[in-house]
Protein backbone atom coordinates (compact mmCIF):
# COMPACT_ATOMS: atom_id res chain seq x y z
CA UNK A 1 0.00 0.00 0.00
CA UNK A 2 1.43 3.34 -0.97
CA UNK A 3 0.41 6.71 0.26
CA UNK A 4 3.12 9.13 -0.69
CA UNK A 5 5.50 9.57 -3.57
CA UNK A 6 8.33 11.90 -4.45
CA UNK A 7 11.04 11.65 -7.04
CA UNK A 8 14.30 13.15 -8.30
CA UNK A 9 15.47 13.02 -11.90
CA UNK A 10 19.15 12.09 -12.15
CA UNK A 11 20.89 13.97 -14.94
CA UNK A 12 23.86 15.71 -13.39
CA UNK A 13 26.22 15.14 -10.49
CA UNK A 14 24.37 17.47 -8.14
CA UNK A 15 21.16 15.42 -8.57
CA UNK A 16 22.89 12.64 -6.58
CA UNK A 17 23.03 15.02 -3.61
CA UNK A 18 19.44 16.17 -4.20
CA UNK A 19 18.23 12.55 -4.22
CA UNK A 20 19.95 11.64 -0.99
CA UNK A 21 18.77 14.83 0.74
CA UNK A 22 15.17 14.10 -0.23
CA UNK A 23 15.55 10.46 0.88
CA UNK A 24 17.05 11.45 4.22
CA UNK A 25 14.20 13.88 4.87
CA UNK A 26 11.60 11.20 4.13
CA UNK A 27 13.46 8.63 6.26
CA UNK A 28 13.65 11.11 9.13
CA UNK A 29 9.91 11.86 8.89
CA UNK A 30 9.05 8.16 8.94
CA UNK A 31 10.98 7.90 12.21
CA UNK A 32 14.25 6.19 11.27
CA UNK A 33 17.15 6.76 13.68
CA UNK A 34 20.48 8.31 12.66
CA UNK A 35 22.17 5.01 11.79
CA UNK A 36 19.34 3.87 9.50
CA UNK A 37 19.18 7.37 8.02
CA UNK A 38 22.88 7.04 7.15
CA UNK A 39 22.29 3.57 5.65
CA UNK A 40 19.33 4.76 3.56
CA UNK A 41 21.07 7.95 2.42
CA UNK A 42 24.21 6.05 1.43
CA UNK A 43 22.19 3.44 -0.48
CA UNK A 44 20.43 6.24 -2.41
CA UNK A 45 23.78 7.83 -3.18
CA UNK A 46 25.13 4.56 -4.62
CA UNK A 47 22.00 3.95 -6.71
CA UNK A 48 21.91 7.53 -8.02
CA UNK A 49 25.60 7.38 -8.91
CA UNK A 50 25.10 4.14 -10.81
CA UNK A 51 22.42 5.87 -12.91
CA UNK A 52 24.64 8.90 -13.47
CA UNK A 53 27.70 6.80 -14.42
CA UNK A 54 26.15 4.01 -16.46
CA UNK A 55 22.85 5.26 -17.86
CA UNK A 56 23.43 9.01 -17.88
CA UNK A 57 19.80 9.63 -17.06
CA UNK A 58 17.21 8.14 -14.81
CA UNK A 59 14.98 8.62 -11.84
CA UNK A 60 14.98 7.88 -8.13
CA UNK A 61 11.54 7.75 -6.51
CA UNK A 62 10.52 7.28 -2.92
CA UNK A 63 7.44 5.67 -1.45
CA UNK A 64 6.35 5.24 2.10
CA UNK A 65 5.28 1.62 2.36
CA UNK A 66 3.13 0.00 4.96
CA UNK A 67 3.05 -3.61 6.15
CA UNK A 68 0.78 -5.11 8.82
CA UNK A 69 2.91 -4.07 11.74
CA UNK A 70 5.38 -1.46 10.50
CA UNK A 71 6.21 0.97 7.77
CA UNK A 72 9.24 1.65 5.68
CA UNK A 73 10.82 3.59 2.86
CA UNK A 74 10.89 2.11 -0.62
CA UNK A 75 13.44 3.47 -3.07
CA UNK A 76 13.07 2.83 -6.77
CA UNK A 77 15.99 3.57 -9.11
CA UNK A 78 15.12 3.30 -12.79
CA UNK A 79 16.95 4.07 -15.99
CA UNK A 80 16.76 3.26 -19.68
CA UNK A 81 20.51 2.71 -19.88
CA UNK A 82 22.56 -0.17 -21.28
CA UNK A 83 21.26 -2.67 -18.72
CA UNK A 84 23.26 -5.36 -16.97
CA UNK A 85 24.34 -8.46 -18.85
CA UNK A 86 25.21 -10.67 -15.93
CA UNK A 87 23.19 -9.86 -12.81
CA UNK A 88 24.84 -12.48 -10.62
CA UNK A 89 28.23 -10.97 -11.46
CA UNK A 90 27.31 -7.42 -10.40
CA UNK A 91 25.84 -8.77 -7.19
CA UNK A 92 29.23 -10.25 -6.27
CA UNK A 93 31.34 -8.30 -3.81
CA UNK A 94 34.31 -6.62 -5.44
CA UNK A 95 32.90 -6.51 -8.94
CA UNK A 96 33.03 -3.09 -10.54
CA UNK A 97 33.36 -1.84 -14.06
CA UNK A 98 33.94 1.80 -13.11
CA UNK A 99 37.23 1.43 -11.26
CA UNK A 100 35.53 2.49 -8.06
CA UNK A 101 35.78 0.65 -4.80
CA UNK A 102 33.42 -2.04 -6.01
CA UNK A 103 31.01 -1.48 -3.13
CA UNK A 104 28.13 -1.04 -5.55
CA UNK A 105 25.00 -3.15 -5.44
CA UNK A 106 26.02 -5.85 -2.91
CA UNK A 107 26.76 -2.98 -0.50
CA UNK A 108 23.36 -1.42 -1.14
CA UNK A 109 21.69 -4.78 -0.52
CA UNK A 110 23.47 -5.09 2.84
CA UNK A 111 22.44 -1.59 3.91
CA UNK A 112 18.76 -2.16 3.08
CA UNK A 113 16.26 -4.94 3.95
CA UNK A 114 14.57 -5.90 0.66
CA UNK A 115 16.31 -5.68 -2.69
CA UNK A 116 14.94 -6.46 -6.15
CA UNK A 117 16.58 -5.84 -9.49
CA UNK A 118 15.26 -6.22 -13.01
CA UNK A 119 17.55 -5.46 -15.91
CA UNK A 120 17.42 -5.98 -19.63
CA UNK A 121 20.33 -5.31 -21.98
CA UNK A 122 19.74 -2.14 -24.03
CA UNK A 123 16.45 -1.51 -22.23
CA UNK A 124 17.46 -0.44 -18.77
CA UNK A 125 17.55 -1.33 -15.12
CA UNK A 126 15.05 -0.99 -12.30
CA UNK A 127 16.02 -1.55 -8.69
CA UNK A 128 13.53 -1.45 -5.83
CA UNK A 129 14.87 -1.59 -2.31
CA UNK A 130 13.09 -1.19 1.02
CA UNK A 131 14.19 -0.41 4.58
CA UNK A 132 11.67 -1.27 7.29
CA UNK A 133 11.26 0.58 10.54
CA UNK A 134 11.94 -1.76 13.45
CA UNK B 1 31.88 25.36 -3.51
CA UNK B 2 35.36 25.08 -1.99
CA UNK B 3 36.38 23.65 1.34
CA UNK B 4 38.57 26.04 3.36
CA UNK B 5 42.05 24.80 4.31
CA UNK B 6 43.65 26.43 7.37
CA UNK B 7 47.34 26.49 8.13
CA UNK B 8 48.61 26.05 11.70
CA UNK B 9 52.42 25.93 12.03
CA UNK B 10 53.46 22.88 9.99
CA UNK B 11 49.97 21.51 9.77
CA UNK B 12 46.93 22.00 7.60
CA UNK B 13 43.50 21.76 9.19
CA UNK B 14 40.30 21.06 7.34
CA UNK B 15 36.83 20.74 8.78
CA UNK B 16 34.34 19.52 6.21
CA UNK B 17 31.06 21.27 6.99
CA UNK B 18 29.17 20.92 3.74
CA UNK B 19 27.34 18.09 2.05
CA UNK B 20 30.03 16.67 -0.21
CA UNK B 21 29.11 16.28 -3.85
CA UNK B 22 31.51 14.61 -6.27
CA UNK B 23 32.84 17.82 -7.74
CA UNK B 24 33.51 19.45 -4.37
CA UNK B 25 35.33 16.31 -3.24
CA UNK B 26 37.60 16.24 -6.31
CA UNK B 27 38.22 19.98 -6.06
CA UNK B 28 39.19 19.51 -2.42
CA UNK B 29 41.64 16.76 -3.36
CA UNK B 30 43.38 19.12 -5.78
CA UNK B 31 43.28 22.08 -3.41
CA UNK B 32 44.76 20.10 -0.53
CA UNK B 33 47.66 18.71 -2.56
CA UNK B 34 48.36 22.20 -3.92
CA UNK B 35 48.31 23.64 -0.42
CA UNK B 36 50.68 20.93 0.91
CA UNK B 37 53.06 21.81 -1.89
CA UNK B 38 52.80 25.56 -1.29
CA UNK B 39 53.08 25.52 2.52
CA UNK B 40 55.40 22.52 2.87
CA UNK B 41 53.07 21.19 5.53
CA UNK B 42 54.14 17.90 7.12
CA UNK B 43 50.80 16.96 8.65
CA UNK B 44 47.13 17.30 7.76
CA UNK B 45 43.99 16.74 9.82
CA UNK B 46 40.71 16.31 7.98
CA UNK B 47 37.85 16.53 10.46
CA UNK B 48 34.65 14.76 9.43
CA UNK B 49 32.55 15.46 12.54
CA UNK B 50 29.87 17.28 10.52
CA UNK B 51 29.75 14.75 7.69
CA UNK B 52 26.73 12.48 7.93
CA UNK B 53 27.11 10.54 4.67
CA UNK B 54 30.22 8.97 3.18
CA UNK B 55 29.40 6.84 0.14
CA UNK B 56 31.84 4.71 -1.86
CA UNK B 57 32.89 7.60 -4.07
CA UNK B 58 33.64 10.04 -1.25
CA UNK B 59 35.42 7.24 0.63
CA UNK B 60 37.59 6.61 -2.41
CA UNK B 61 38.43 10.32 -2.75
CA UNK B 62 39.37 10.51 0.95
CA UNK B 63 41.43 7.31 0.80
CA UNK B 64 43.18 8.56 -2.33
CA UNK B 65 44.00 11.95 -0.84
CA UNK B 66 45.66 10.19 2.10
CA UNK B 67 47.84 8.12 -0.28
CA UNK B 68 48.59 11.10 -2.52
CA UNK B 69 49.62 13.29 0.42
CA UNK B 70 51.74 10.41 1.70
CA UNK B 71 53.57 10.31 -1.64
CA UNK B 72 54.31 14.01 -1.27
CA UNK B 73 55.61 13.48 2.26
CA UNK B 74 52.69 14.76 4.33
CA UNK B 75 50.83 12.63 6.84
CA UNK B 76 47.02 12.85 6.86
CA UNK B 77 44.77 11.87 9.76
CA UNK B 78 40.98 11.63 9.39
CA UNK B 79 39.12 12.56 12.56
CA UNK B 80 35.61 12.59 13.98
CA UNK B 81 34.00 9.91 11.81
CA UNK B 82 30.45 9.55 13.22
CA UNK B 83 29.22 6.18 14.54
CA UNK B 84 26.51 5.97 11.86
CA UNK B 85 29.05 6.71 9.13
CA UNK B 86 31.50 4.08 10.44
CA UNK B 87 28.74 1.43 10.55
CA UNK B 88 27.48 2.30 7.08
CA UNK B 89 30.96 2.22 5.52
CA UNK B 90 31.78 -1.22 6.91
CA UNK B 91 28.38 -2.62 5.88
CA UNK B 92 28.88 -1.16 2.44
CA UNK B 93 32.15 -3.12 2.30
CA UNK B 94 34.54 -0.19 2.52
CA UNK B 95 37.27 -0.65 5.08
CA UNK B 96 39.62 2.27 4.40
CA UNK B 97 42.59 0.25 5.56
CA UNK B 98 45.88 2.08 5.99
CA UNK B 99 44.05 5.35 6.58
CA UNK B 100 45.14 6.90 9.88
CA UNK B 101 42.19 8.03 12.02
CA UNK B 102 41.58 9.57 15.42
CA UNK B 103 38.52 10.28 17.55
CA UNK B 104 38.61 14.05 17.29
CA UNK B 105 40.70 17.00 16.16
CA UNK B 106 42.67 17.05 19.42
CA UNK B 107 43.58 13.34 19.19
CA UNK B 108 44.36 13.83 15.51
CA UNK B 109 46.89 16.57 16.24
CA UNK B 110 48.37 14.43 19.01
CA UNK B 111 48.76 11.53 16.58
CA UNK B 112 50.56 13.77 14.08
CA UNK B 113 52.88 15.07 16.83
CA UNK B 114 53.77 11.52 17.81
CA UNK B 115 54.23 10.15 14.32
CA UNK B 116 56.17 13.12 13.01
CA UNK B 117 58.21 13.46 16.21
CA UNK B 118 57.77 17.19 16.37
Amino acid sequence: MMNSQSCVTILKEWDIVAARQMGREIAKNIGFGTVDQARITTAISELARNIYLYAGEGKISFNIVQSLDTKGISIKAEDKGPGIKDLSQVMEDGFSTSGGLGAGLPGVRRLMDDFDIISEVNKGTTIVTVKWLR
Amino acid sequence: MRIPILKLHNYLLISIQTELDDHTAIQFQEDLLGEIHKTEATGVVIDLTSVDVIDSFIAKVLGDVVSMSDLMGAKVVLTGIQPAVAMTLIELGIHLQNVPTALDLEQGLLKLHQELGE
